[in-house]
Parts: structure tokens; C-alpha cells; sequence
């Protein structure tokens, strides 16, 4: 302005928090997209954490490599965590499409972006899947919420030997809840994702952000399912391998 | 200034730090060899006795934590953002491993309590 002196409550400041930019210098929306997963970090750290301390209460614990060894339409036993690895597999590589669509949006390349969204949303689908027949196998055994194998035989087969059956009902009870409660609500964020991606995706395909001229929006959706991601390699680790 | 937050731009741009496909990918192996490790010591190592249970779970748990660390700073891009929003996510997570550690501690008491 002119060279008269300005009182520093005046001065037009620049920096970071000083107001009129994002001092964390991201969108709001980016921003608030990570603040909503920490929130659901939250969620899921008191399931994993309430199964944690419920579990090292016990005497004993179905172990999963008993438990989880079946490749199911394929394999009745044999293949421990086989399945598994097979799903974490999947989410993994959807991660990886996920960023690469990322990737291609940085450089506005439309065919790119759908290429790659298309990939993940059939990784998801594909996830959801496997879980479905995780879930069908293990019913068909017996577990569900609230229910064990009614057969003492194959209930043992999950323990060690000379476990007292009361203990292997207790534990078994406990298993099933928390196993089908948090690959539950892991499983709905999945799919939840899923849908977001497609819609996410039919915004491409028309148009909407090469319009705008960014394709920020794919990034933010991105955040959520690398979430969903993160999210399925701590269940893995606390159900499949501790 | 006042319209930077509404401008429509990466901020890649900005700072020039970004994910290169070649980068992704390298990431995407990482996560696979900590996983494949994961699974030797699972399907093997433990089962034949050359790593007793309780020195594995610990095992576990920070090639997790390893996993983690790279999907967050990489995949979501977490290492390239302003290091006010990066400890905004991350102080509170230091927080609930906190308190995992403390429960699963605490939860080893109650197995006496237990009839």
C-alpha cells in the first residue's frame, strides 16, 4: 500500500495459521476424510482391544490354524490360513489399484483413472466374497453369534488336547461372537467402500471431474479404502496369526 | 492467498513430492515379503518349535505395525503431508497402542479372577 507504517494488528500475515488458507495446506474435505478415520480407528481399536484382553483372560482359545484351514468349495482341511492369505492378498493388490488410480488422476488421465477404480472395485467384490464363504463355512460348522458345534468331537478339534470341555464351550462362545462381530464390521466397511467406489467411478466415467479439473475427489476415496485396508491387516494379524 | 484453499490444484505441485508408479509398486512388494514373513513364521517356524509362541505373537504384531507404517506414510500419502496434520492421525494412535498394551497386560491378572 502506501509507506506508512502498519501496526502489526494490521499486517497482512502469511503464515500457515495465520487465516484465509488451510493451514495444513489440504482440502477441508481431504482433511476431514482423515479426522472421520481416525474416529474409526477408534471404533475398531476398542473391538480389537476388547478382543485382546477377553482373549488373554481365558485359559484357553480355539487356535487358528485349526480353526481356519479350509480353501472352502475346494479344501475341507489341511490348507491353514491358505484362505486368508488369499483374501489379505486380494486387499492388498485393491490397495495398490487404488493408489495407482490415484496415481492416474495426478496426471487427469480419465481412461487411467477408470481402469484402475474398476480393478479395485472388483478386488472388493471379490474380498467380500471370500468372506461370505468364510462365514457360510464356518456357520455350516456350527459357530454363528451365540452358537458352537453341538458335537463335543469337533469342538475339540479346534483345542489343545486336554482342554475340559467347559472351558472349550467358553472360549468357543467368545471366539465366534467377536470373530463374526469385527470381520462384521469390517466387512460392511468393505462394502460400503465398494459402493462408494462405484459411485466414485460413475462420476468419472461422466465427466464430472475432468470438468473440475481435479481429481481429488478419487484421492479421498482412496484414504477410506486404504482404511479398509489397514483395517483388515491388524484383524488378520490378531485373529489368524497371534 | 486468500483463494488458495478454493483454487482446484494438487499439492503435489507444491511440495513435489509424489508417488511414482515405480514407488507403488516397490511399496506393494514390501507389504508382500512382511505378509509372506508373516505366514514362514506361522506355517513353519512355529509349528516345528523354532520360535516358541510367545516370542512370535510380539513378532507379529510389529511386522504389522511395519505394515501399517507403509500403507499410512505411502498409499496414503501421510509422509508427504504437512507434519501438523501427519502427528494430528498419529499422537492418538500412539495412544491406542498404549492402551493395547496396557489391557493386554491387564487382561493376563484376569485369568485368577476367573470362577
Amino acid at each position: 500500500m502506501s509507506a506508512v507504517a502498519v501496526s502489526p494488528i494490521d499486517e497482512v500475515k502469511s503464515t500457515p495459521w495465520s487465516g484465509g488458507r488451510s493451514p495444513f495446506n489440504v482440502e477441508y474435505g481431504k482433511m476431514m476424510m482423515w479426522f472421520f478415520l481416525l474416529s474409526d480407528a477408534f471404533t475398531f481399536s476398542s473391538l480389537l482391544i476388547s478382543y485382546g484382553s477377553l482373549r488373554f483372560s481365558m485359559p484357553t482359545w480355539p487356535g487358528a490354524d485349526k480353526v481356519f484351514q479350509s480353501v472352502p468349495g475346494l479344501l475341507e482341511s489341511g490348507a491353514p490360513l491358505v484362505f486368508v492369505g488369499l483374501m489379505t492378498f486380494i486387499l492388498i493388490m485393491s490397495s495398490v489399484t487404488m493408489v495407482l488410480a490415484v496415481e492416474a488422476g495426478h496426471r487427469n488421465s480419465k481412461k487411467e483413472v477408470i481402469t484402475w477404480m474398476i480393478l479395485t472395485i472388483i478386488g472388493g467384490f471379490m474380498f467380500l466374497g471370500c468372506q461370505a464363504l468364510e462365514w457360510t463355512h464356518l456357520h455350516s460348522e456350527g459357530f454363528w453369534w451365540s452358537s458352537i458345534p453341538t458335537d463335543h468331537k469337533v469342538l475339540q478339534e479346534f483345542f489343545k488336547e486336554g482342554i475340559p470341555y467347559g472351558q472349550q464351550a467358553t472360549a468357543a462362545h467368545a471366539f465366534a461372537n467377536l470373530f463374526f462381530t469385527i470381520t462384521g464390521f469390517h466387512g460392511f466397511h468393505v462394502f460400503t467402500g465398494v459402493i462408494i467406489n462405484i459411485i466414485i467411478t460413475i462420476n468419472v466415467l461422466v465427466g464430472t471431474y475432468e470438468k473440475r479439473g481435479s481429481y481429488l475427489m478419487v484421492e479421498k476415496v482412496g484414504l477410506y479404502w486404504h482404511f479398509v485396508d489397514l483395517v483388515w491387516v491388524f484383524v488378520f494379524t490378531f485373529f489368524y496369526l497371534v | 492467498m486468500s483463494t488458495e484453499n478454493t483454487a482446484v490444484h494438487t499439492h503435489d505441485e507444491e511440495h513435489g513430492e509424489t508417488m511414482t508408479k515405480k514407488k507403488i509398486w516397490n511399496v506393494f512388494f514390501i507389504l508382500l515379503g512382511i505378509t509372506t514373513i508373516e505366514f514362514i513364521i506361522a506355517l513353519w517356524l512355529v509349528p516345528k518349535g523354532y520360535i516358541p509362541g510367545n516370542i512370535a505373537n510380539p513378532v507379529y504384531i510389529v511386522l504389522t505395525l511395519f505394515k501399517a507404517f507403509y500403507i499410512v506414510a505411502y498409499f496414503m500419502h501421510l509422509k508427504f503431508e504437512k507434519i501438523g496434520l501427519a502427528l494430528a492421525i498419529i499422537v492418538p494412535i500412539l495412544f491406542i497402542i498404549g492402551l493395547i498394551l496396557v489391557l493386554t497386560n491387564e487382561s493376563h491378572h484376569w485369568i485368577d479372577l476367573r470362577g
